[in-house]
């Protein structure tokens, strides 16, 4: 199936940035007509992703991280984030509940947990050196069908 | 300022101000050590009225806190939680470390999310 529209935003990753990117992407996902529950969850979601790519993917450095957010016709939104940073060893392990290589920074390990249960479908593809890609997508209600949901 | 912290008596009050992220989550974490490590309260609220967004960075937050109030012997208990931080906080197990209460069902709540009605 063909986006009916897509973005594509290049950022600093800078830790400011992280508020930006969240909103910038629920603006545009507001095309979608979703709940307001929906737009809270995307937007958690876009936080837990770029702030993963800037505070492992570029651990000591700056980075550019690039977002593209695709609306497609049967009110589904995909979402790529991305970054040039170090990448995953083992992505299975990484996604696990608790599991954190920045436990003295008080991260909780439960980003990944966070994306999969608000998300419909995450998936992440990643290579050593080179960067790591995280793929959200959610279906969205339709509003003719609302009642019964 | 992203949190405002009252001391009374035993009690401790840290009122949350905005989103709760990476970037804020070090500040407030050094603000609200600072006032607990001088009083050593009985008691840490943390109040999330004016909170309008949290992600895992609140979680680790919330959970640093934790360990904190059990090192010095008290509790924490978070209060005023809007429904989608709860979820987040429900999904992490907050509420079988801290005490959680119910929201305040005041509608004096502004709510951030606009767009739905564009
Ligand atoms: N973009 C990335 N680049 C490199 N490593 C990553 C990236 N995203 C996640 N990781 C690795 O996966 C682990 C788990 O990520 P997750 O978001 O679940 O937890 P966290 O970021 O460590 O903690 P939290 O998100 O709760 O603050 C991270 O600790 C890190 O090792
Ligand atoms: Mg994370």
């Amino acid at each position: 199936m063909k986006a009916i529209n897509t973005i594509k935003l290049q950022i600093e990753g800078r830790s400011v940035n992280e508020a930006f990117s969240r909103t910038a992407v629920a603006a545009f996902a507001a095309q979608l007509d979703p709940t307001i529950e929906e737009l809270s969850d995307i937007r958690t979601a876009v936080s837990e992703a770029v702030t993963n790519c800037i505070v492992h993917g570029y651990r000591d450095r700056l980075g550019l991280v690039y977002i593209t957010a695709s609306l497609y016709a049967d009110n589904r939104i995909v979402l790529k984030i991305k970054d040039k940073g170090c990448g995953i060893p083992d992505v299975e392990k990484a996604m696990e509940p608790l599991f954190t290589t920045a436990p003295e920074e008080e991260r909780a390990g439960l980003g990944f947990a966070v994306m999969q249960s608000l998300m419909d479908k995450v998936s992440v593809r990643s290579k050593e050196g080179v960067g790591t890609t995280v793929t959200l997508e959610k279906q969205l209600s339709r509003k003719e069908a609302a009642s019964k949901c | 300022m992203p949190v405002q912290i009252e001391i009374v008596d035993e009690l401790c009050i840290a009122r949350l101000i905005g989103d709760i992220d990476h970037h804020i989550a070090k500040e407030l974490r050094e603000e609200i050590d600072q006032a607990v490590l001088r009083a050593k309260p009985k008691e840490l609220e943390l109040d999330f009225r004016e909170v309008s967004f949290m992600d895992s960075s609140g979680i680790g937050l919330v959970m640093g806190r934790y360990k904190l109030m059990q090192e010095i012997g008290g509790e924490l208990r978070l209060i005023n939680i809007a429904s989608h931080l709860k979820k987040v906080m429900v999904l992490a197990g907050l509420d079988r470390l801290a005490i959680l209460d119910k929201p305040e069902r005041k509608p004096t709540q502004k709510t951030q999310q606009g767009g739905d009605e564009a």
